[in-house]
């Protein structure tokens, strides 16, 4: 057996890798559902009516994927320029901060002001965080995976030191959280009586912005050159380093703005389990969408609603709810084999 | 001065060099094991999982009855089954190494969780095991059979890289696959061999961490000790001695803050002490980038044919 490039892929082939992917992730799940002895039919069902199958359900997937959709869009753009990325659960945090810190009653601005004042810092705190290991890697040659990876760790003890230190909230009852941000930073309700807030139109924006810049502009043209030839892309004059760095701020950016509007749409202040792993999951969600930044929307309510549907399932079943994240693991290895074969076919000899 | 005294009064007790061999082991077992897939040109970012896997499995095994040493088998077992995942992925299917090995991590860390919690539902207080004992050596000697097996890994690695056959393969495949290829060997096979190999020892790792420096389970055990295996694997240019005492070294400036915490900690927030070893494995990436030499093929998939 053998692997042979395809000249070109079939669009049907591109949007049933994803489907195909996930349905082999579920299958192989299904043997760990089974080994619980919970009925797999059942559980799958239970998990399904948890994330979609009301209301307030669907609501509850929604805002879960929101900071997904945010994470996923930055692991898409630096995944795309070849900038490996792991560490927007820091970037996110970094976001965090900044939304606590200037939210928090520092300002007092109207919240037409505020709310994107808060914003744009929390999208710089978190595209500073990514620009030093961008630096590093392209002035000293330095992995970006690494520094990244370990950046994670050191983001979230800064942010355990402020916690329990300078940002810590005196009406807090002694737990590790930041004051509240004021009512100006808070972003509005999309639906009465739910958590869903807007930071979900913003989030859909920035998709359709980014599908636009990637598609309709130079700068897009230049990101995917430098990601699938650096190389070639210098030999063409296009500014490899600076390509490199603006998609770190981008990356980065998005990043921070998931922490920032995890904390002005839904928390209200910051503490130290603010991101159930929505960094890391947002690398499944790029690959998932085959970095593509509108189908990291489709993807992101997906693995949203595993999560959110998983929870629900744990609770009438004795499966853990830790199936969520084998279910998103094995859907991410299922999406890299299934993608290979989108690319090449395979031949016997 | 006052402090100079205080880190010299530290750097002279036998308990502080103890600390020293113990908090170096699992670096050892998971450098060494990275060490092994990155000469034969497969990055393995997979080692924070199987860390965490070998620490859950070993565990439990022991948990339920096996004894120690069973134990450690079956996370180098478990270990060995994820670096089949990996090299699968990554050889014959050539996939994104760093993509594939975040999988990898994330499947072994949430398969661990999930065996964890189905096992033992209701934990609370994590339950604990009877582990592995220190010798009865005199000071920095008395340490777990864990930690000699490590010690003794080293010099059985860097044995095989460079005086046997195999290692040349290793080493061939991860420089210069065709000529590997053409001198008859299948680079398919070796690379694959390593990445298992080196997979087990890197569960061996997280085996330590709960049969030998704990005696339970939790989550987050690991806790970026693969990644910083990673860079101590960079920091040691692939080589298993230098990896050593890149490990040794690192664990001395571990075991230095966790000391300098009980002393200062009045003043300093404890977190910038914990921070250190990051701050420091990022630290030794950027003094050695410029000049380390990779295995020439690292991350790059091999496929017969093609250029």
């Amino acid at each position: 057996m053998r692997l042979e490039p395809r000249e070109h892929t079939p669009l049907a082939a591109r949007l049933l890798a994803p489907v195909a992917a996930v349905a082999a992730a579920l299958a192989l799940c299904a043997l760990l559902v089974a080994w619980t002895g919970a009925p797999v039919l059942r559980a799958y069902g239970l998990l399904l009516e948890g994330a979609a199958g009301s209301r307030f359900a669907l609501t509850e997937t929604l805002t879960r994927a929101t900071p997904l959709i945010l994470t996923g869009l930055a692991a898409a753009v630096a995944f795309r320029a070849k900038l490996w990325n792991i560490g927007a659960e820091g970037q996110l945090y970094m976001g965090a901060l900044a939304a606590v810190v200037l939210g928090g009653g520092m300002l007092d601005l109207p919240a037409w002001l505020l709310l994107p004042t808060v914003m744009i810092a929390g999208a710089a705190a978190g595209g500073a965080t990514l620009l030093g290991p961008a630096v590093l890697k392209v002035r000293f040659g330095v992995d970006e995976v690494v520094t990244t990876l370990l950046l994670n760790f050191i983001v979230l003890l800064l942010v355990s030191m402020l916690l329990e230190g300078a940002l810590k909230d005196p009406m807090g009852m002694g737990w590790p959280q930041s004051a509240p941000v004021v009512e100006a930073a808070e972003l509005p309700k999309l639906v009465e009586r739910t958590r869903l807030h807007t930071g979900l139109l913003v989030a859909l924006g920035l998709s359709a912005l980014l599908w636009l810049i990637d598609t309709r502009t130079i700068w897009g043209y230049e990101n995917r050159a430098v990601g699938a030839n650096p190389r070639a892309a210098a030999f063409a004059g296009m500014p490899v380093t600076r390509v490199m760095l603006r998609t770190a701020l981008l990356s980065g950016g998005l990043a921070g703005l998931a922490g920032v509007i995890e904390v002005c749409g839904l928390k209200g202040y910051l503490t130290l389990d603010l991101s159930p792993g929505f960094g890391y999951s947002g690398i499944v969600v790029a690959m998932l969408a085959q970095l593509h930044p509108v189908g990291v929307v489709g993807a992101a309510v997906f693995i949203a609603g595993i999560f959110v549907g998983a929870d629900a399932m744990s609770r009438a079943m004795p499966v853990p709810n830790y199936i969520a994240d084998v279910l998103v693991a094995a859907s991410l290895l299922c999406m890299l084999v299934a993608g290979l074969l989108t690319r090449y076919r395979l031949r016997r000899g | 001065m006052e402090l100079f005294q205080t880190i010299l009064d530290i750097l002279v007790s036998a308990a502080f060099w103890t600390a020293v061999l113990r908090i170096a082991t699992p670096y050892i077992l998971g450098t060494l094991g990275e060490l092994l897939c990155e000469r034969a040109g497969v990055l393995n970012l997979g080692i924070e999982g199987i860390m965490t896997l070998g620490a859950m499995a070993g565990w439990m095994a022991v948990y339920q009855g096996a004894d120690l040493w069973t134990g450690v088998l079956v996370a180098a077992l478990c270990g060995g089954l994820m670096g089949l995942l990996h090299a699968t992925l990554t050889v014959p299917l050539g996939l994104s190494q760093h993509v594939a090995g975040i999988g990898v991590t994330l499947l072994g860390t949430s398969l661990s969780y999930f065996v964890y919690r189905l096992v033992l539902p209701q934990a609370s207080t994590p339950p604990t095991v009877e582990p592995f004992q220190p010798l009865d050596l005199p000071g920095a000697l008395a340490q777990t059979p864990m930690t000699y097996m490590a010690l003794i890994l080293v010099g059985v690695v860097a044995y095989v890289l460079y005086r046997t056959p195999v290692g040349l393969a290793v080493r061939m495949v991860g420089e210069n696959p065709a000529a590997a290829e053409a001198q008859g060997l299948s680079v398919t096979a070796v690379r694959v061999g390593a990445v298992v190999a080196g997979s087990a020892l890197m569960a061996l790792a997280g085996a330590f961490l709960t049969l030998s420096a704990f005696n339970a389970f939790f989550f987050n055990m690991v806790n970026g000790r693969g990644w910083i295996c990673i860079a101590l694997v960079v920091f040691a240019s692939w080589r298993p001695g230098k990896a050593l005492l890149g490990a040794v070294l690192f664990a001395a400036f571990d075991a230095l803050q966790l000391r300098l915490q009980q002393v200062a900690g009045g003043v300093l927030p404890y977190q910038l002490f914990l921070m250190m070893p990051y701050l420091l494995s990022i630290l030794a990436l950027v003094l050695v980038a410029r000049r380390a030499s990779y295995p020439r093929a690292l991350m790059i998939p091999y496929r017969k044919g093609e250029r």
